[in-house]
């Protein structure tokens, strides 16, 4: 009898989270569909315009901005994220500096985007600023985003780094290969799927950062033309117009909510997905 | 198999050196042994080798191992480089950390006082009239720090229970299609981004209660930690032996109090460090608290009333000229409990594997 | 009526399957009597243990494996049974010790009441503990340590502890599961001289792959091969003149 009462809250806690995620989706569907049958969604996505006085709404700009600059950050952040994770997984795979480097990069991941924003805003700005314009934009976002994620890239990575069999690193090595040919065409070979897929997980992260980019990106709704163009992200356009935003313009933010999501969700799953058969034909 | 043959090319290339009794000929075969991973193929890579050509690894000679060639090999010289660029592109991801504690550190330690967790923040004029006359900024961030404290206890309350029973459930029944469903749901909800999160719980919650709240703060706070907690929970029920499991059931004990009394406490570490990763995660977010808990000038104690919190106050301090001394060492301490938190997270975590 | 109370465990017409049609095991019938010690042998993959957790119904655990026949535990069928009750009257050992990590020794000799939520008194608490530990030899080892983790012991240790926890709950019969597979020559040599000393208690069946062990301890034997009972019968005359031409070829090492 307690067994049936234990298993019942279980099955309960477990559809609770299935009505949770219904409620999340229908609550933004239900909210954006004004704004969404008032513009049609094909041209509110390919809309450039924000308008409060024409209450003419589209997202393209923002869907433009949000691409950019996760797009930059994902370019920023390879190079060191990947050295991070051959570090961490290859060459001192088990050693006490592995762990530390480890530690410290994870530790990057804890500090929050309101504290990036706040560094990127005194500390790089200034550096930017010396261009020309005050150095809000795309790059300083971009750049402030891909330090942010790369502790989500290097820390998966490194561990399907550091799964590759030895036989075959040790195979290859007898055979006359360096280190670095090892890497290049045994290690990255096998671990390839899985690198991508934590990298994607990482782009996921880099589309819905809010609060740093909010602070760095210039806040302006317009097309971003070029790297050190301010603009506004999906999420940062939100975050700034939410709070005095009715009407139309609101059903218009949560339009942008919507597809956000559907675009954090898309990547998200494909990620998971090749995690998923790397994972099952590693066992 | 073009990877292979820009390898070859270059060995040709090379002077080889005579001593190490081989040959770029034998090489070429062997490469293509170790490359029987090809790229695009690396998925389904074959431990059994049959994709490999057997023939040839009878022609296979044994050798040195090459790894460390005494002779002048561009090779080498090229692997070298690149072990030192990995080090140092590694070494340069390590900065930012530092360089924004410093920061911190350095512009936040006037402040960083007394005053900082006895008083509520200060008002734009007070601010200024301070700093008009050199001294430093009157008040402190304690209705932010109750604030924080208040939204925090009511997410944990109801995301970590909720998240633990969740996980149980994944753990057992894991094949099951609702099971199935859900787990991928948990994903779907980690990834959310916190503003999205934060939007929602307005239609939700501040919708119908009517305004802004520190109730609606903790909903969103809990939403976004309720994935983590079902996947650790998850996770680690998942490592422990079946056989555990097996010997509580067959010791006559209930499902019920198996779970209970043998399997959680025996995955209480990993759970415990997974609550802990959750909650310094949410811990700084802001975006969501915005559009939530909007923020308050004094301390509140009310769930049904808006709310300030640390997060929300460095928000403040940083659209406000005036205030802007404050941000530093606001940001300091939200940023010091963080990695306080994390830390030690880590350090129980090694602490209870070794037992 | 007769017939059924004179064995302890009477196994009819037993088959389990993992998937459909896939028998692990097939149609075993057998009677085991009170207080002797009966010892399943058979090669690897043969159904030895998948026979064993049918008795106290641990296959319950897990989907796609249906278990058919009748098991009769002191003449009452287990699958009528509540399997709380089934469980506590066969008690098990597992292949590798399996104390539970959070509790100490003492903790883990009086899991079975803590899981059944059965309130003692500290009095009957150190007496169940002492006594049970006493019974597997364990108790002079640990009796300074009884507040330590389980898991400090060694793994002969642990193996003990785990059979004083099972015999805490006073079962009827005890299943032992490959119980020093994963122990050294002497730690095995202490259990298997506890085993003999235990029959006095319980009636014990137990899956070994190891046939001198069989040999040793046991009063009656089962040979099983591919899921099927093959020669059932005291364990001396199956060593010595097996009636089978398989178990004998397993006997002899010529399989297995």
């Amino acid at each position: 009898m307690k067994d049936r009462i234990f298993r019942a809250t279980l099955f309960l806690a477990a559809g609770l989270i299935v009505l949770l995620t219904a409620g999340i989706v229908y609550g933004l569907v239900s909210q954006s569909m004004d704004a969404l049958t008032h513009f049609g969604p094909l041209h509110f996505i390919t809309s450039p315009a924000w308008d409060s006085r024409s209450d003419d709404y589209g997202a393209l700009s923002f869907i433009a901005g949000t691409l950019l600059t996760a797009v930059l950050a994902l370019a920023f952040c390879i190079p060191f994220s990947f050295s991070a994770s051959l570090f961490n997984g290859e060459y001192f795979r088990g050693r006490k500096i592995a762990t530390v480097v480890g530690s410290i990069v994870d530790l990057l991941a804890g500090v929050p985007s309101i504290v990036f924003g706040l560094w990127g805003f005194y500390t790089l700005r200034p550096l930017l600023a010396g261009a020309g314009g005050q150095g809000f934009g795309i790059l300083l976002a971009s750049i402030v985003l891909a330090i942010m994620i790369i502790p989500y890239a290097s820390s998966l990575s490194a561990e399907f780094i550091a799964m590759t069999p030895s036989e075959l690193k040790e195979g290859a090595y007898s055979l006359g290969a360096t280190r670095m040919e090892v890497v290049r065409y045994v290690s990255l070979p096998v671990a390839g799927s899985g690198i991508l897929a934590s990298y994607m997980l990482a782009f996921g992260r880099a589309l819905g950062e809010t609060m740093a980019v909010t602070m760095l990106i210039g806040n302006t709704n317009n097309l971003p033309h070029g790297l050190t163009d301010t603009g506004n992200t999906m999420a940062s356009i939100i975050a700034n117009q939410f709070g005095e935003a009715g009407g139309l313009k609101l059903s218009s933010l949560m339009a942008i909510g919507l597809l956000l999501f559907l675009l954090t969700a898309t990547i998200n799953f494909l990620s998971k997905y090749i995690l998923k058969c790397v994972t099952l034909s590693k066992s | 198999m073009r990877h292979t043959l820009e390898v070859l090319n270059q060995d040709t290339s090379q002077p080889c050196d005579r001593s190490q009794r081989y040959n770029p000929t034998d090489r070429k075969v062997t490469t293509q042994q170790i490359v029987m991973l090809r790229p695009g193929r690396s998925q389904r890579y074959d431990p059994t080798g049959r994709n490999a050509t057997t023939q040839q690894v009878v022609t296979l000679r044994p050798g040195k191992p090459q790894r460390y060639d005494s002779s002048r090999n561009s090779r080498r010289i090229k692997d070298r480089l690149f072990f030192y660029l990995v080090c140092c592109c590694t070494f340069l991801t390590l900065i930012p950390l530092f360089l924004i504690l410093w920061e911190l550190i350095q512009k936040g330690y006037r402040q960083f006082n007394l005053g900082l967790f006895t008083q509520v923040a200060p008002t734009s004029m007070e601010a200024m009239l301070a700093r008009i006359s050199g001294d430093a900024l009157p008040g402190g961030i304690l209705n932010g720090i109750t604030g924080t404290l208040l939204i925090l206890f009511v997410a944990i309350l109801a995301a970590i229970p909720l998240g633990i029973w969740v996980g149980i459930y994944l753990a057992e029944k894991g094949e099951r299609p609702l099971a199935r469903l859900v787990r991928n749901l948990a994903d779907l909800l980690q990834g959310i981004p916190s503003i999205v999160t934060g939007i929602i719980v307005y239609i939700w919650v501040v919708r119908p209660m009517g305004g802004y709240s520190a109730l609606a703060g903790s909903v969103a706070l809990a939403v976004m930690m309720l994935p983590m907690v079902i996947r650790s929970t998850e996770e680690s029920l998942k490592m422990l032996p079946a056989s555990l499991k097996e010997a509580g059931l067959s010791l006559g004990g209930s499902y019920a109090s198996v779970m209970l009394r043998v399997l959680l406490p025996s995955a209480f570490s990993g759970l415990f460090t997974g609550s802990l990763i959750a909650i310094s995660r949410v811990m700084g977010e802001t975006a969501p608290l915005l559009v939530t808990a909007l923020g308050a000038a004094a301390i509140n104690w009310d769930l049904s009333r808006p709310t300030s919190s640390v997060s929300l106050l460095i928000w403040e301090f940083y659209n406000d000229p005036n205030l802007a001394p404050l941000v530093w060492s606001s940001s300091l301490l939200l940023l010091l409990i963080i990695l306080c938190i994390n830390l030690s997270a880590k350090s129980i975590a090694t602490k209870w594997k070794t037992q | 009526m007769e017939d059924t109370v004179k064995y302890i465990l009477e196994l009819k017409n037993v088959s389990v399957s993992y998937s459909p049609g896939k028998q692990a095991v097939d149609n075993v019938s057998a009677g085991i009597q009170p207080h002797t010690v009966t010892a399943i042998m058979g090669p690897s993959g043969c159904g030895k243990s998948t026979l064993l957790r049918a008795v106290n119904r641990l296959h319950e655990l897990y989907r796609d494996i249906r278990t058919t026949g009748e098991i009769l535990l002191k003449g009452e069928s287990v699958f009528r049974m509540n399997p709380m009750q089934v469980r506590r009257l066969a008690g098990m050992v597992f292949q590798r010790p399996n104390p539970f990590p959070t509790m100490s020794v003492y903790g883990n000799v009086l899991a079975g009441y803590k899981l059944n939520n059965i309130s003692l008194s500290q009095a009957e608490k150190d007496g169940i503990v002492e006594r049970s530990l006493r019974s597997v030899n364990l108790w002079d080892e640990v009796k300074d340590s009884l507040n330590k983790k389980g898991t400090f012991l060694s793994g002969g240790q642990q193996q003990r502890l785990c059979i004083a926890r099972t015999l805490a709950l006073k079962p009827e019969l005890l299943l032992m599961d490959e119980p020093t597979s994963a122990l050294d020559p002497i730690s095995t040599a202490r259990i298997e001289e506890l085993i003999l000393e235990l029959k006095k208690q319980v009636t014990i069946l137990i899956v070994t792959h190891n046939m001198s062990q069989a040999a040793r301890i046991s009063d009656q034997s089962m040979f099983m091969y591919l899921g099927e009972l093959v020669e059932f019968g005291p364990t001396k005359q199956m060593f010595t003149k097996p009636r089978d031409k398989r178990t004998e070829d397993y006997l002899t090492g010529a399989f297995g």
